[in-house]
């Protein structure tokens, strides 16, 4: 296949994360096209990392990068167009009907919008109830007892359980659906931007509760968020897309301290420091240029329009994601 | 100058949390907050109480009345109204007024007959239709257009070409044709409703798609459900009015008020009252059916009110 010119090699994703820790999740060359009115509209382009049990993987990028779309694919929630995702060492895709129920059940999924991951006529006991009933582990008096439990480990009150989405504040709602993906006892949670609609007061109210469930009940995190400083502090290991592919792929304070990537760089140059002088002085990277459009993309390097290292090599090969650190991928030509 | 405050001055008084996170407002549920909006509609309780004392008198009085409503009298035909036949009698000298609510029976019943079927037919085909979407929807979409373009009169005519005119004939094409519109409705909906994220953390948790669509995006979708089927059943009563009256519906000796105008038209130039007692009862029917389709509309989906 002609295709398969441009793929990085099958072990690129071997030796990642931390070593002496059990992979979770594996996601190898995942891809998810749409197909739209002028072409393929590649959301999601060859990705591939792994993700540690009790670790936290961000996920950082600009808006239409693909972050969501990856996370929504990796859970099959999305049908992905082309690789596969490994759970507990299980494929995803070709896993037989009671491990993929199995998996529906450990691997659960927290969402940006509160306003919209809430059915408005179901009551908050209903909500947090649909995992149970869907997959028959409580009943009767177990189940209301349960419904109770989670709402006490997510702050609520028991006397919110009969209560409508309406009736409750952002932050309150960001908790109900928490609560909702935690009453299945799932491993593996991604957290889809579950602060980006909230105000900053509650976002940390939400981070801590997070970290505090993640610490409890030995949760595995994959964090999509795009405001950078919030994944710095919540993150083990983070990855940077950009237009549907990951670019790069360290630990936390690694990416933070030395980021390879011209677009990490920039990317990075933008977090505001919250001390004028510092502010004044820092030396932006300013990108030239608008993202490109994710359909029908040119081959090569998705981010060579804007680099201002392009080469001309950067146009006729796509960069392979390659360790250039101990536990830090790249994917550039200038590594 | 920034005045000094001791720290004695201040003491922590703390907050309660429950009380913090509490909800002061009295629980109230979709249904009760639209059952407030609609008894503010006068109009619409007016209507919804007056087609309550049209049904209770098409259902009980039949029963009550000692007066049979096939029994024919000779010697007293075209009477006017009065104090033994309220509503006067017709060229057979029936009972007008017994004969007009053993109309309104056949008339009810096949609005609400004809509103089931598009209830739980149509409902399920467009909600099957919205959440599937792809070839299956293209199928199913094509299905109804076929449907829909075959006018309801021929499927009326050829039914009873085959089955013979009257009520029977007359509800089987309505079975066959009235469910169209109400699934293209119900499927705009759900087309629009799937991509709502609750939809998406439905799936993540493993929900079948029958859940999915008789959880979550039906009920999101009842209210146009409601106030369509409010709208579409006085559509039915006329329908079968009209049949009867061109002599294809309700066949003698039973009635309908459709059939009941084509005997009275016959007769309006001498005895006017004959027409206006069968035309005031579907007139007030199709007019009341309306108003409260109106106010129901108003009630359930305030963001629609202008």
């Amino acid at each position: 296949m002609a295709e398969n010119m441009n793929l990085p090699a099958d072990n690129t994703a071997k030796g990642q994360g931390q070593p002496g820790k059990d992979r979770l999740v594996e996601v190898k060359h995942l891809k998810k096209y749409f197909n739209v009115r002028s072409g393929v509209l590649k959301a999601v382009d060859d990705v591939s990392f792994d993700i540690c049990r009790g670790e936290t993987l961000g996920l950082v990028g600009e808006s239409g990068c693909g972050k969501t779309t990856c996370g929504r694919t990796l859970l099959g929630i999305y049908e992905a167009t082309g690789g596969d995702v490994f759970f507990e060492g299980n494929n995803t895709s070709t896993m037989n009907k009671q491990l993929k129920k199995d998996f529906k059940r450990n691997a659960q999924i927290i969402f940006q919008d509160p306003y919209a991951s809430l059915n408005p006529r179901m009551t908050v006991s209903d909500i947090i109830a649909e995992g149970m009933d869907i997959h028959g582990l409580y009943m009767h008096k177990e189940r209301q007892e349960r419904i109770y439990e989670m709402l006490n480990l997510v702050s609520l009150n028991k006397e919110h359980a009969g209560r409508f989405p309406h009736e409750f504040s952002g932050g309150q709602r960001q908790r109900i659906g928490i609560a909702r993906a935690l009453a299945i006892n799932p491993k593996f949670i991604v957290c889809d931007e579950p602060i980006s609609a909230l105000d900053v007061s509650i976002q940390a109210q939400i981070v801590n509760l997070l970290i505090k469930l993640q610490g409890e009940l030995n949760l595995t995190y994959l964090f999509i968020a795009h405001d950078l400083s919030m994944v710095k502090h919540i993150s083990d290991r983070v990855g940077v897309m950009y237009l549907g592919c990951l670019i790069e792929l360290a630990t936390s304070a690694e990416l933070y301290k030395n980021p390879l990537h011209p677009y990490t760089q920039a990317l990075l140059s933008a977090i505001p420091i919250p001390d004028p002088e510092a502010e004044k002085n820092k030396q932006r990277v300013v990108l030239e240029g608008d993202i490109p459009s994710p359909i029908n993309p040119e081959p090569g390097c998705r981010f060579r329009s804007r680099c201002r290292y392009a080469k001309a090599v950067c146009s006729e090969k796509r960069p392979e994601l390659k360790e250039v650190g101990p536990g830090h991928f790249v994917s550039c030509h200038l590594y | 100058m920034i005045k000094e405050y001791e720290q004695e001055l201040f003491e922590v008084v703390g907050y309660d949390k429950e009380v913090a996170d509490a909800i002061v407002r009295p629980n109230i549920t979709y249904w009760k907050d639209a059952w407030r909006r609609l008894r503010k509609n006068k109009v619409a309780i007016f209507s919804m109480v007056t087609l309550l004392v049209i049904g209770l008198s098409c259902i009980l009085i039949p029963i009550l009345s000692r007066v049979d409503y096939t029994g024919q009298n000779v010697a007293m035909t075209h009477l006017k109204p009065g104090s033994q036949h309220w509503f006067g009698t017709d060229e057979l000298g029936r009972d007008v007024f017994v004969r007009l609510w053993m109309g309104g029976r056949v008339s009810i019943l096949i609005g609400l007959l004809g509103a089931v079927v598009s209830l739980v037919f149509g409902t399920l085909y467009g909600g099957i239709s919205g959440y599937f979407g792809g070839l299956i929807d293209d199928i199913m979409m094509r299905i109804v257009e076929v449907i829909v373009g075959i006018p309801y009169m021929i499927v009326v005519i050829l039914v009873s070409i085959s089955l013979g005119k009257g009520l029977p004939s007359l509800i089987i094409a309505l079975c066959i044709t009235s469910w169209t519109g109400l699934a293209r409705l119900v499927r705009g909906q759900v087309l629009q409703l799937k991509e709502n994220e609750y939809v998406l953390a439905s799936k993540a948790l493993g929900a079948s798609p029958m859940r999915i669509i008789l959880k979550h995006l039906l009920p999101n979708t009842m209210s146009v459900i409601i106030v369509n089927t409010t709208f579409q059943i006085p559509g039915f009563m006329f329908a079968e009015a009209f049949l009867s009256f061109i002599g294809l519906g309700v066949q003698p000796p039973y009635t309908s008020w459709g059939a009941m105008a084509a005997l009275g038209q016959q007769q309006m130039s001498y005895y006017p009252h004959e027409l206006l007692f069968p035309a005031v009862a579907i007139s007030l029917t199709m007019l009341t059916f309306n108003l409260l389709g109106d106010g129901l509309r108003d009630a359930l989906d305030p963001k629609l009110r202008q």
